[in-house]
């Protein structure tokens, strides 16, 4: 008896591995922790089979400095932490955008600040979409729901990357790391049919002049002009690259906004909602910068009402707010700490929404 | 026998039991036959001879929240583990505890508890440690949540090559389950 459509059932943390050596991926470096362990743990069994290159570093600094080094002599490279773990790797992030590298970043987020705890958590959206590290940079941001998903956007955040040279981080959270389901793989790619990289600093036999990768520029005006055509690009990635999922919204009075593992959690409330007969919905961002507001505003437009629902205080309700800008109220639920709400908990909260919709009318 | 393939299962006991590996069972079941199914462990310091649990939800559906809070089934292989999660189960779904380990089986109304000495009947078949498939053969008995064959086949996926010859064991330990 075989699964049906080549499924296989893997953990988040092992899809997401599997996926990114399936793009390319050569080169890891990284530092164990909590809950994303069984990704570095998946790389150092599977990365010497495919003549790559696991590597254990002596810390998260030293892990994310490689990976500066990997990615500017053009390798597709990859590190993976936990937040504590991420809070320690934003030096060298910010300048791998500095010096416009390529790279993937997982974060497999856990209960902050501090060291926090160990349970599934989304406190790290704010750090992740305003300030992975010092100074005038974005990097693409993409949030997987499904094991499926862990597995697909790790196998496209190597071309991302590669096409705009920027960092790319995977916010995940314990929940997805951690939980099995059904995944079916990506292709296996060839190396050959990876982008050529003519910026890379490898050996050409004096062909050329030498490339050079740095971000440090001591002319204030060159470094205005290398931010400014950054933010082109970005400008670019704003316009081109918004993915969001949107679920029985069309007719929702009560639109849901959440992403992530808080996403599921919200869907299984809309569905309680609408067997109550409350025209619930959801919009799920996949791509946390750019944040998708093309998906947001029509339904603001429309008058329909946002509840934001996240695993921490209040972060993405921001986003959501920006985008809506003041067309329509906005409100938020969430759990902090690694404490993952009930979908029924999330169901009051659309009740409570729903008759005081009733009073206004 | 209740008919429940819609299956939204806790199953808890002590680190060491195997109601993570019984869970994974039941999930590739499901894998098996082409459903939905989510498999989420806890996970942290308190595995360490502490309490386990896994929350697996079998579905044709694409499953929500694989957190498991109101589930219609519990499998429950200690004391301590029944008496947190009874009373968590859905009336109209099925308890069924290790009565070696859990001497005080009682279940809101509503609730059908089904008490197997499970880790006494798999001592005495030769099937030691077995006791966590004992009952996922039992929980199979009681709800019907896949066709018999796939529980077999579902052993034979689960298993690491390297056990290949606890297969044959754990296949005796679903049959024992069933029968008890």
């Amino acid at each position: 008896m075989a699964p049906a459509n080549d499924k296989v059932l893997m953990k988040g943390n092992e899809a997401l591995a599997e996926a990114a050596m399936r793009a390319g991926c050569r080169f890891f470096f990284g530092y164990p922790i909590t809950p994303q362990t069984e990704l570095a743990a998946y790389m150092a069994k599977h990365m010497p089979g495919r003549g790559g290159t696991y590597l254990q570093a002596e810390s998260e600094v030293a892990a994310i400095n490689m990976v500066y080094g990997a990615s500017a002599a053009g390798a597709r490279v990859m590190t993976s932490s936990s937040s504590p773990g991420i809070s320690l790797k934003t030096e060298g992030i910010s300048y791998m955008a500095g010096a416009d590298l390529p790279g993937v970043i997982i974060n497999v987020q856990r209960g902050g600040p501090g060291l926090g705890g160990i349970q599934p958590s989304q406190s790290d959206y704010w750090q992740a979409t305003r300030a992975l590290g010092h100074g005038d940079f974005q990097v693409v941001v993409l949030a997987p729901s499904t094991v499926q998903e862990m597995a697909d956007l790790a196998y496209e955040a190597f071309d991302l990357a590669d096409k705009y040279r920027t960092p790319v981080m995977i916010l995940a959270d314990g929940m997805l790391g951690q939980m099995m389901e059904p995944v079916v793989l990506p292709d296996e790619r060839s190396l050959d049919s990876l982008p050529e990289k003519p910026w890379a600093t490898v050996g050409h036999g004096h062909k050329r002049a030498h490339n050079v990768v740095n971000s440090l520029y001591l002319t204030a005006e060159e470094l205005e002009r290398l931010n400014i055509e950054r933010y082109e690009r970005y400008a670019a990635i704003e316009r081109d690259e918004q993915r969001a999922e949107s679920y029985l919204t069309d007719d929702a009075d009560i639109v849901l906004v959440a992403f992530g593992g808080a996403a599921r959690i919200a869907r299984s409330a809309v569905n309680l909602a609408r067997a109550e007969g409350i025209k619930a919905g959801l919009i799920r961002p996949v791509t946390l910068w750019p944040f998708p507001a093309d998906a947001i505003e029509p339904v603001a437009e429309r008058g329909a009402r946002f509840l934001t629902v996240e695993m921490n205080m209040g972060q993405m309700v921001d986003d959501v707010r920006l985008a809506v800008n003041g067309r329509a109220p906005v409100a938020f639920y969430g759990r902090t700490g690694g404490v993952i709400p009930s979908p029924e908990e999330v169901l009051d909260q659309i009740r409570a929404l729903d008759a005081e919709g009733g009073d206004a009318a | 026998m209740a008919d429940i393939k819609e299956l939204q299962l806790v199953l808890a006991g002590f680190g060491g039991q195997g109601v993570l590996f019984a869970g994974k069972v039941i999930a590739y079941a499901a894998l098996l036959e082409g459903r939905e199914v989510s498999w989420l462990p806890s996970y942290g310091p308190e595995m360490r001879g502490g309490t386990a649990n896994c929350s697996v939800t079998l579905s044709d559906e694409p499953i929500g929240s694989p957190l498991v809070t109101a589930p219609n089934a519990l499998v429950a292989m200690n004391q301590p583990s029944f008496d947190k999660f009874i009373g968590t189960v859905r009336p109209g779904g099925v308890a069924v505890a290790d009565s070696t380990m859990v001497p005080e089986v009682t279940a809101p109304e509503g609730v059908g508890a089904c008490a197997v000495p499970a880790t006494a009947l798999a001592e005495e078949a030769g099937l030691k440690g077995l006791a966590n498939i004992v009952l996922v053969g039992k929980l199979w008995a009681l709800t019907g949540f896949c066709d018999r064959a796939t529980l077999d086949a579902a052993i034979e996926a689960s298993v690491p090559p390297r056990k290949a010859a606890l297969i044959e064991k754990n296949k005796q330990a679903i049959a024992l389950g069933i029968e008890a």
